[in-house]
């Protein structure tokens, strides 16, 4: 068995003074994908951030790649681990080629510029997020769900072994949030650890090995879908009865 | 997306500019003077009058109002990636003004020029200090409520300058305009300024391409790999260097810092890498070009060279101002 590539040991996750989540142990082997799922404001998004090394925890540890992301070098980091903000806010105009290649920056010398090999892994990207012939668009002329897309394409150039994506589905069609899904499902297939904040249970189970389910109030579940993904834990999760749909092929959740 | 190839050519083409638009300058006055009169000048081969006001009176001039331009542009690029935010520059966010201040308060008390220079330095520092201070508050520093405090820090300066104004006596007064609306002709000795802009460009050339990660956001930058408060702390020291350097050397010259890496980033795109050289260049093109203009429009009047900036720019910044809503919806 291979090590963790992330690896939570008692971790504390407070915002103003709230423990959100308390004594988080918990391993995100190679080839795992996982859904932390949670109601809104249950610190899904300040526990991933905590994940990736950009906050502090409130106690405890996180290591990537079996090292501790407070002593790592952020760069080093930036190598393995990528990380999808919530939100991109683009306040000068750029073309969306530029937009991803800079998660080609931790894999460049101080003075490199962008090789054609860059290149090539940042149009096979836009490729993978059907933003194919986007690539001389300016940023600022794109909808909300191609700046999306965008944001993923950026993720899958830096090309790190450890994706962390908070909401990588918001302002997604249908189609295009079936699409993002298998396109990280083909990276954990290929050895990469997949964490995401999801809102659909039934994507969670269907897309997911495994969930990390955060209550807001400090507990946690964590592990494999069939196990946590169940009518009885997501009812409390959410705070409303939800009744999983018999015959379906794949787990399907409805509100009672 | 510029390769090194094709930012090497536009920065080539903005140095030829550059040297054109000095060679104009050292032409061009009440004394109108030949290519060959000016290279035989600079050369040190030329005798008499013309050789005389070309290096003793229009070259200092011309290579400061030079350093200043190229100082104002690489600041306000610097400041515009720092804020993300297209409309900050050091004349708006009141630095210019607290330079004003400091500058006007020891030519009151009558001191010599280099207390001047000092209080210019010191009082664009300290409204460095004051608007970055006042505006960091939290974690995270919010745009908007800089730009206020900018504009607010701004207004205050314009006050105490008014009241040092009111107050100064009447032999002061034509000196103290002459700074306050930016003047080229002050200009003694450029090569401070020179040598700030050379180590300016220098210190943000290594780091071009972390400042294009911090121009798209702290929380992706950080999660690229870039010790994001380090790099914010390098820029904000160097920009308000480079805007005291260049108000200490010229006045307050407005809007350079503004309306420069505008028209530079539109076109050759936000790159740092390329727009901060290039923004230097042509910013300090800009400002040779615009004094030269102001001694010779209404010759033998010499107008200042911050009132022609200023007409300038005020309708660059109001178009951007207009157009920002719509490019965020």
């Amino acid at each position: 068995m291979s090590a963790p590539l992330l690896e939570a040991r008692t971790l504390d996750v407070a915002i103003g003074g709230r423990t959100l989540c308390r004594g988080l142990d918990w391993q995100v082997m190679p080839g795992e994908s996982w859904a932390i799922l949670g109601r809104n404001g249950a610190g899904k998004s300040t526990l991933l951030a905590t994940l990736a090394g950009l906050r502090r925890p409130g106690s405890g540890a996180v290591l990537i790649d079996g090292r501790s992301v407070a002593a790592a070098h952020p760069r080093e980091l930036a190598r393995v681990r990528g990380y999808l903000p919530q939100q991109s806010h683009d306040p000068f105009a750029s073309t969306v080629l530029e937009t991803v290649l800079v998660g080609r920056h931790p894999h460049l010398g101080r003075w490199d510029w962008e090789s054609a090999v860059d290149r090539r892994i940042a149009e096979a990207a836009l490729g993978e997020v059907g933003l194919a012939g986007f690539a001389q668009r300016d940023v600022q002329t794109l909808s909300g769900g191609e700046r999306q897309r965008l944001g993923i394409a950026a993720l899958l150039t830096q090309e790190p072994r450890l994706f962390l994506l908070d909401e990588p589905l918001a302002h997604l069609d249908l189609n295009h949030q079936v699409a993002q899904m298998e396109v990280l499902a083909r990276r954990a297939a290929h050895g990469a650890g997949v964490v995401a904040v999801l809102h659909d249970p039934g994507f969670a189970a269907r897309w997911c090995g495994f969930a990390l389910l955060l209550f807001g109030d400090g507990e946690w579940i964590a592990g494999p879908v069939a196990d946590t993904v169940t009518a009885e834990n997501l009812s409390r999760l959410y705070n409303h009865p939800l009744r999983r749909l018999a015959g379906a092929p794949y787990p399907v959740f409805i509100p009672e | 997306m510029p390769t090194r190839r094709r930012a090497l050519a536009v920065i080539l083409a903005l140095a030829v500019l550059a040297a054109a638009s000095m060679l104009l300058s050292l032409a061009v006055g009440s004394l109108s003077l030949g290519l060959h009169d000016v290279l035989a000048a600079l050369s040190g081969d030329g005798e008499g009058m013309a050789a005389e006001v070309v290096r003793s009176l229009r070259l200092p001039r011309t290579l400061g109002a030079f350093a200043c331009g190229g100082l104002l542009a690489l600041a306000g690029a610097l400041m515009q990636v720092l804020l993300r935010n297209p409309l900050a520059d050091p004349y708006v966010l009141g630095i210019s003004g607290g330079a004003a201040v400091g500058a006007l308060a020891a030519m009151l008390g009558g001191l010599a020029l280099a207390f001047v220079n000092l209080g210019a330095f010191a009082g664009s520092f300290l409204a460095t200090l004051l608007v970055f201070g006042l505006a960091h508050g939290d974690s995270s520093w919010t745009h908007t409520r800089l730009l206020l405090t900018g504009v607010i820090v701004a207004a205050g300066c314009g006050a105490a300058v008014a009241l040092i104004l009111s107050i100064a006596p009447e032999h002061k007064l034509h000196g103290m305009l002459y700074w306050l609306m930016g003047d080229a002709g002050q200009i003694v000795d450029p090569r401070p300024a020179l040598l700030i802009l050379v180590f300016g460009l220098l210190a943000t050339l290594p780091m071009a391409r972390e400042l294009n990660l911090l121009a798209r956001g702290e929380t992706m930058a950080a999660s690229l790999g870039i010790m994001v408060p380090r790099l914010k702390r390098v820029v904000y020291v160097l920009s308000s260097l480079l805007t005291a350097a260049a108000v200490t050397t010229a006045g307050s010259i407005g809007f350079i810092g503004l309306v420069v890496p505008h028209l530079v980033r539109l076109a050759v795109g936000n790159d740092q890498r390329l727009l901060l050289p290039a923004a230097a260049l042509a910013g300090g093109s800009l400002l040779v070009l615009a004094d030269t203009l102001a001694r010779t429009v209404v010759a033998p009047t010499q107008l200042p060279v911050g009132v022609l900036t200023a007409l300038l720019g005020v309708p660059v910044f109001l178009f951007l101002l207009g157009r920002e809503p719509k490019a965020r919806s």
